[in-house]
């Protein structure tokens, strides 16, 4: 799945130096998992996003590896540490080789 | 041979037994064989692990699931019940607040869901949570 993919996520704005603070992601995809099938009882070939990485100024926060059974539309909160301002990077890997990106700068007070 | 209503019975029930035997045990190894993949075989200690899941889901195509594990380095979610056990494995980085996560799975029946943790000392902890599914997420 290629097209109608949109990947959101929220990170505050500011924090203190060290704060921990949550982010949330959404992104939307199908997440084929592989085990349905169609309406001639063909088996619908398996499409999902298998890694999800967030990282902050070149350090990873959390490496996921999913499986088919995470649902659609993959959504994940987690807790990061801001050393100093920067950047968070988000990006998702597609099965078929498409990767996904976003990006949120983060300004520490 | 005239097939008697009784013969019927024990044929069938006999049938159901040799079926019901093999599938049961290969069902709950699969799930062992995930976890054993991820610890690489090593002992599992209860605690130290917490899962929050829902008791009753009334759909299991985005149950909500969080985990959490102080001092964890990576924690592996399986689903004992779904045609493949693993869901997802997260890796924390030196940027994580904390060993926590939380993400939305598909579960194919009432079931339970284990977490897997491995600590940063290399031992291995689980939690494991029951979930009721009303409606099962695996589509077919």
């Amino acid at each position: 799945m290629a097209s109608g993919v949109k990947p959101r996520v929220k990170v505050p704005k500011t924090a203190a130096a060290g704060e921990a603070i949550t982010i949330k992601t959404l992104i939307s995809h199908t997440m084929e998992s592989g085990q349905r099938k169609d309406s001639d009882g063909n088996p619908i070939p398996r499409s999902i996003i298998n890694r999800f990485v967030a990282a902050f100024d070149g350090e990873t926060v959390i490496d996921v590896a999913l499986e088919p059974a995470i649902s659609t539309n993959p959504y994940f909160e987690f807790q990061a540490t801001v050393p100093a301002s920067g950047e968070f990077t988000f990006t998702w890997y597609d099965d078929d080789g498409d990767v996904y990106e976003a990006a949120q700068s983060i300004s520490v007070t | 041979m005239e097939l008697t209503r009784r013969k019927m019975l024990a044929i069938g029930s006999g049938t159901l037994a040799i079926a019901a035997l093999p599938g049961l045990p290969a069902f709950a190894s699969a799930t062992d064989d995930a976890i054993a993949a991820f610890t690489g075989g090593a002992d599992l200690v209860e605690g130290g692990v917490t899962i929050n899941a829902p008791e009753i889901a009334e759909n299991g195509n985005t149950v909500p699931i969080d985990v959490s594990a102080p001092g964890a380095v990576s924690i592996a979610l399986f689903a004992a019940g779904n045609p493949v056990p693993n869901v997802a494995t997260f890796t924390f980085g030196p940027l994580a607040a904390s060993q926590s996560a939380a993400t939305r799975i598909r579960l194919a029946g009432t079931q339970d869901v284990i977490a897997v943790a491995q600590m940063a000392d290399g031992s291995f902890a689980k939690a494991s949570a029951n979930v009721k599914v009303t409606i099962g997420g695996c589509g077919g």
